[in-house]
């Protein structure tokens, strides 16, 4: 049984830009007290604020909003790589994160080191890497090009690469960023069915995306996300009106603005 | 445990999957670690905090087989494509301690039977030393693209940076044991007692990854200083000259030195001494310095090291 309890979460990013990161700021701030005032002004970027979710199996979960929504700093909360300043994050059940496109694959690797590689990540005795390795060697096609370096690869390679590896493991709690349903069409196709393995096999789905039929594709219950504030939460298509009716009022000229704001 | 969901057309999804040759994974049972509870509260309480790091260490000394593998694939990589690979360190070593052994003996006419030994082994280990406080400095940032893509313990970036150094000893004690078969002066069993001293080595080494990771992922201005640091400590240090030209009062201040004394408990051994026990008292003293500042620095800034990278 995987859980997700997530309560009342704010996440910050410190900016420490230009000066204020050096050390020659801090203690020039530290000796001197008018500067100590502008070395407390931090620039402080509130991605998420008093966020709070439960997630049980079987849900699946879309987040959908825009650019700097907070939708990313979300999932990084999920996976524990970010901690929260204030609030609780409980998960329970092993994580797999699709986060980053290459997912820490080093270009400078052959393919099969990659494999390895992910395989210790992922914390595999090594009777199991071999089986990894089996699995992403029969799924990317990759023949002799496995043991060249990763950054000798053709684009549709990497991705291959990088799909075979992150679909081979499976995790109970999936975390999963939109790149990863952003591949050509024809190699969506052989991928569909493995990843929708891999997403049956999940207790628990959260997914990010600007796509609305990916979102509505994939999930049963949907937050929309706005300056790291949950805007609304619920069934896909009923937030993705609102969404909509928001993001491009002239378009659904029905729901009126001030209904926004008051249900919100 | 979750049944999966039967689609209604389930059986026109295996005539698709058929059609277009896909089978299921054979690694559809890999199962990563077991179920691991991640529980982070905003209790930032010293308590919580400790508890927090134990598990990081925890983690990471748990996950040492990767951690090795990373440092060994630095290696590889630094030297992929080059004929000798690895064995350039060694080979470089030799070229240098070959030089010196000439520029001693035809232009200061020393004897080399006493002082080409302890030459060698004081570079190599000093190289060490060195080359592990430099990059400890980067041994968060320089990870940054894995800490952001997956929650892993930040001491297996440590065990990666201690792998890495260990290799390139591992490469230059040839060049030492070549010395040795030159001048056919060997260190006898005395060597045995260098052991412990080269555990403390890697103790001092991952907590040093610790706090100077942490410090330099937060002050980008601390790498360079410490740059400087460990080249003043070269020349104060009884590196390339021999801790015995110190008379008198000076000679009584050197196991202030912690440089001094962590390079003699693995040095004086290999060249079949016994540390003397106020080395050893200094050096253990200083270690346990180190790693009770790096400790308490790295369970108070662990939680933020993701957002400093």
């Amino acid at each position: 049984m995987a859980t997700i309890d997530v309560e009342g979460v704010d996440v910050s990013f410190p900016i420490y830009h230009g000066n204020s990161r050096s050390l020659k700021r801090t203690v020039f701030a530290a000796a001197s007290k008018r500067l100590q005032q502008d070395g407390r002004h931090r620039i402080v970027v509130q991605a998420l604020r008093d966020v709070s979710l439960h997630l049980r199996t079987g849900d699946r979960l879309g987040l959908i909003g825009g650019n700097g929504a907070g939708k990313t700093t979300l999932l990084r909360t999920l996976a524990g790589i970010y901690e929260p300043v204030v609030g609780s994050v409980h998960v329970h059940g092993n994580i797999g994160a699709l986060l980053d496109p290459n997912l820490g694959m080093n270009p400078e690797l052959t393919g099969r080191e990659n494999i390895a590689l992910r395989g210790l990540y992922s914390g595999l005795p090594r009777a199991a890497i071999r089986r990894l390795e089996d699995d992403v060697q029969e799924f990317a096609e990759l023949a002799e090009f496995l043991d060249l370096p990763v950054r000798f690869y053709s684009s549709g390679m990497v991705i291959r690469l990088g799909f075979a590896l992150a679909t081979a493991i499976r995790p109970q709690v999936l975390l999963m960023d939109e790149w990863f349903l952003a591949g050509d069409a024809a190699f969506m196709e052989r991928a569909r069915g493995r990843l929708e393995d891999m997403v049956r096999g999940a207790e628990i789905l959260v997914l990010s995306s600007h796509s609305v039929p990916v979102i509505l594709d994939w999930s049963t219950r949907v937050i929309w996300l706005d300056q790291g504030r949950i805007m609304a939460d619920g069934p896909p298509q009923e937030v993705m009106d609102r969404y909509h009716g928001v993001a491009a009022p002239e378009a659904n000229p029905e729901i009126s603005l001030v209904d926004q704001s008051t249900s919100a | 445990m979750a049944a999966p969901m039967q689609s209604a057309d389930g059986t026109a999804l295996v005539a698709a999957r058929r059609r277009i040759g896909y089978r299921a994974p054979v690694s559809a049972t890999l199962d990563p670690r077991g179920t691991a509870d991640l529980v982070l509260h905003s209790d930032h309480s010293a308590g919580a905090r400790q508890r927090l790091a134990m598990r990081d260490a925890r983690d990471g000394l748990a996950l040492w087989r990767l951690g090795m593998t990373l440092g060994w694939f630095d290696i590889r990589l630094r030297y992929r494509g080059s004929v000798l690979g690895p064995f350039w360190l060694t080979l470089s070593t030799g070229v240098m301690i070959g030089a010196l052994g000439v520029l001693y003996s035809q232009l200061f006419k020393m004897e080399l039977h006493d002082y080409l030994p302890f030459l060698a082994l004081s570079l190599v280990l000093w190289n060490v030393l060195g080359s592990v406080v430099t990059d400890a400095c980067g041994s968060f940032q320089q990870a940054e693209g894995m800490i952001r893509s997956q929650r892993m313990p930040f001491t297996l970036y440590a065990i990666r940076v201690i792998t890495r150094n260990l290799l390139v000893l591992a490469h230059n004690v040839p060049v030492i044991l070549v010395v040795y078969a030159a001048f056919n002066v060997w260190p006898g069993l005395a060597a045995v007692a260098a052991v412990p001293g080269l555990l403390l080595w890697m103790v001092d080494g991952l907590a040093a990854c610790l706090l100077l990771g942490a410090v330099c992922a937060r002050f980008r201005d601390i790498p360079p200083i410490v740059g400087s640091v460990m080249q003043i400590a070269f020349f104060i240090s009884p590196v390339i000259w021999k801790p015995e030209l110190l008379k008198g009062p000076q000679a009584a201040l050197l196991p202030l030195n912690p440089f001094y004394t962590l390079l003699e408990v693995v040095r004086a051994p290999l060249l079949g001494q016994a540390a003397d026990a106020q080395v050893w008292l200094s050096a253990l003293g200083y270690s346990v310095l180190l790693c009770g500042v790096s400790w308490a620095l790295f369970a108070r800034v662990r939680g933020r090291l993701a957002f400093w990278v």
